[in-house]
């Protein structure tokens, strides 16, 4: 309670509501904001572009389980996050992004730096607001956090003009926050829970898909407790990724258009299909038609919208994975031990053993660096990957041990999200080693704010897988489009060992695998910014592969 | 032709509102055919109908998604059978030959429209209907000569106790 200016109250309220750090760029819009922000305890970890600064603060949320804030200023500052926000929300990540207006009395009329934010993110937020009154800041600031850590978590924007940063008010910080069309259900209805959990009891060669859903919520111990009883080989979409650990027994590990084979194979023999936290998405599912046509799906989701949109199911339980899972669990328990279905069980072993991967691990192929890199983390250490061939490989070969400590930009395919997102991870865990997965055209798209990491002590790894390519599109270039090469050179002179000396990080090429070992335990014993620039053949492909438009069956493994 | 649905919405009554729901309409591929809004006796919310053409399964799966929206407080698709809806058509007709002006004036009777304004050559006639009753006042008073016309379209309502805050209790 108490008189005081809007600024002050944002700077307040975000203390009162437990955030600790800021990531962004200043402005006009944000001076005063900026100036009340010397006198608090919130670490603010400048940026060097925006979009940096929104990336920056998704890995911090997502590393942390608290909600990522950044704070642009208005017009070309706002306009600058909107891939993060994007990213962000596509990956149901909890991030927070206030942006700085014009004073209410120049909004709409094109004054300097203004951009109508809250109409260019309404299609890519959970919920977006304009503050036009200093003393509703407490209660937004309030609502933005609730609202992006609650229910599907998601990306919020709350626009805050000028003058209502320097008019004063009264402000309550204890204000409840309401909205009366908005109440996250987390306890499934329990008829619906029973007859998922008799689908489920009465399956004879069951299989889980695990997807971010149940990473975010916490639920991977109940999820491998689930699979354990129902011992359902259980394969995990991109942002599933460590919901079951890699080395589990019935790990099947991912699915999808880069699937394993075993899962990609396993997947439509099942006559019961427990989906949780996971929402069908076409790189997931390859053709519909081939995916799992026999099985009754079971269908666990904390949003609605997404029971029945891509895929029907037979049963849906509409809850939160971490309650629903352990209601499933006590439930199947009580129907009676499940029969132990030998022959799938059998199945799987057989499965798993007959698939073949090259054993030479001497060469700098994909698969072998990425390898390379697991040994020389701690099974703690936090990976965020950038998008194109070094994803998909790090995505079907990087064994995760603990669910949240591999991170990736899964919906949108954000190139250039990996290293801030790094940094943002950093800041929320410092203790973790941190390394970025990246290729080289990636790694080019927002390799600047290594200035951040090294300016603000916030030492991560990155690992360019570099073939002087857009790798993925030259590897569709090579299977679809008869090995015409279109727009995807990047013969630049570049060196990005040296760059990252410049940036005043530690920079390496390393040629031989001997030579990335090293430079890999190295750079983890070291606390400065190392950037391994890694050459790869430009025409090595990522296998397996499902051909866009086929089913899961059509997996090419090999050229 | 897809067949016309009715959503009805409570939302907040906050800047924004019915641009996010319109927004919504439009990304995930539907065609707004009508929309009316107001503010309720509160203020704090308002009432919207909105008209679309889609089939059933389609309008459910947009409905999953406009019930997501925060602001949003109930979004139904109303059952066609247990729903009353009403549009409004306000017709100004050109009326200067006396037989057309005689035969216009049978024909807003026939419909139980009324006479709001009548000018030597012109007559304004309010029509309030079912769409397919306005629509069939339009076509018959066609040949006359309709100058202007404007339409309200549809807002609805749901027949015995059920209203749209009980769904959002059930």
């Amino acid at each position: 309670m108490g008189r005081m200016t809007g600024a002050k109250a944002y700077v307040k309220a975000l203390e009162h509501e437990g955030v600790t750090h800021v990531f962004g760029i200043t402005g006009a819009a944000l001076i005063p904001i900026c100036d009340e922000m010397l006198g608090s305890d919130i670490r603010y970890i400048p940026g060097v572009h925006e979009q940096g600064s929104a990336h920056m603060a998704d890995g911090y949320a997502r590393a942390s389980g608290k909600p990522g804030v950044v704070q642009v200023t208005s017009g070309p500052g706002a306009t600058n996050i909107v891939t993060g926000v994007a990213t962000a929300q596509l990956d149901s990540s909890p991030l927070v992004a206030f942006t700085g207006q014009v004073p209410m009395s120049m909004v709409g009329t094109d004054a300097f730096q203004e951009v109508d934010i809250i109409g260019v993110t309404a299609s890519i937020t959970k919920w977006n607001y304009q503050v036009r009154e200093a003393g509703r800041i407490p209660w937004a600031v309030k609502a933005a956090l609730q609202v992006s850590n609650s229910g599907r978590k998601g990306a919020v924007l709350v626009d805050i003009p000028k003058n209502v940063t320097t008019d004063e008010a009264e402000m309550d910080f204890d204000a409840n926050v309401e909205f009366p069309g908005y109440q996250p259900r987390m306890e499934p209805d329990p008829t619906e829970l029973d007859w998922a959990a008799r689908a489920l009891a009465d399956a004879e060669r069951p299989v889980i898909i695990a997807g971010g859903g149940v990473v975010a919520s916490g639920a991977a111990p109940e999820l491998t407790a689930l699979a354990e009883l129902l011992n359902a080989p259980t394969a995990t979409s991109l942002m599933g990724k460590g919901a079951i650990p890699s080395s589990h027994p019935l790990s099947l590990g991912l699915l999808g258009m880069h699937g394993r084979t075993e899962a990609n194979y396993m997947i439509p023999d099942a006559d019961v299909l427990l989906v949780a936290g996971s929402r069908f998405s076409d790189r997931t599912t390859g053709a519909l038609a081939g995916f799992a046509p026999e099985a009754k799906i079971v269908h666990l989701d904390i949003d609605k919208s997404e029971i029945d949109k891509n895929v029907d199911s037979v049963t849906k339980v509409w809850g939160d994975a971490k309650t629903s899972l352990s209601r499933l669990v006590k439930q199947i328990k009580a129907y009676r031990m499940h029969n132990g279905n030998g022959d799938w069980a059998r199945r799987i072993e057989e499965h798993k053993k007959s698939i073949e991967w090259p054993d030479d691990t001497s060469d700098l192929t994909g698969p072998n660096i990425i390898k390379a890199i697991r040994k020389a983390l701690p099974e703690d250490a936090l990976v965020t990957t950038d998008v194109g061939q070094h994803q998909m490989w790090a995505a079907i070969h990087f064994d995760v041990y603990e669910p949240g400590t591999f991170m990736t930009s899964g919906g949108l395919g954000t190139m250039g999200w990996g290293t801030p997102a790094a940094i943002g991870a950093k800041a929320a865990k410092p203790e973790r080693t941190v390394l970025n997965i990246s290729g080289d055209g990636s790694f080019a798209m927002t390799e600047n704010n290594l200035a951040v990491a090294v300016d603000e002590d916030l030492p991560i790894i990155v690992v360019v897988f570099n073939n002087r390519m857009l790798g993925m599109v030259a590897q569709w270039q090579r299977l679809f489009m008869e090995g015409r090469y279109s727009a995807v050179h990047r013969d630049y002179a570049l060196d990005f060992a040296e760059l990252a000396k410049t940036y005043g990080a530690h920079g390496v090429r390393a040629e031989t695998m001997k030579e990335l070992n090293s430079e890999l335990r190295r750079a983890v014993d070291a606390d400065y910014t190392t950037v391994i620039d890694v050459p790869i053949d430009p025409e090595e492909n990522v296998y397996p592969m499902i051909p866009p438009g086929m089913g899961l069956k059509d997996i090419l493994t090999k050229d | 032709m897809k067949p016309l649905n009715v959503i009805s919405f409570l939302v907040e009554n906050k800047p924004g509102v019915l641009f996010n729901i319109s927004n919504n309409f439009r990304r995930k591929n539907f065609n707004i055919h009508s929309i009316t809004a107001i503010a309720g006796e509160d203020e704090d919310t308002t009432r919207i109908t909105i008209t679309s053409r889609g089939e059933a399964h389609e309008i459910t799966k947009l409905v999953e998604q406009l019930d997501k929206m925060v602001d949003v407080i109930v979004v139904k698709r109303l059952d066609p059978l247990r729903t009353i809806q009403r549009d409004m058509a306000l017709v100004k007709l050109h009326t200067v030959d006396p037989m057309a002006q005689e035969e216009a004036l049978e024909t807003i009777n026939h419909y139980k429209g009324l006479i709001l304004d009548i000018k030597p050559d012109t007559i304004i006639a309010q029509v309030t209907g079912s769409v397919n009753e306005v629509s069939e006042f339009m076509r018959d008073v066609k040949h006359i000569g309709i100058i202007e016309a404007a339409r309200t379209g549809i807002t609805a309502i749901e027949k015995g106790w059920i209203t749209l805050e009980d769904t959002h209790i059930l």
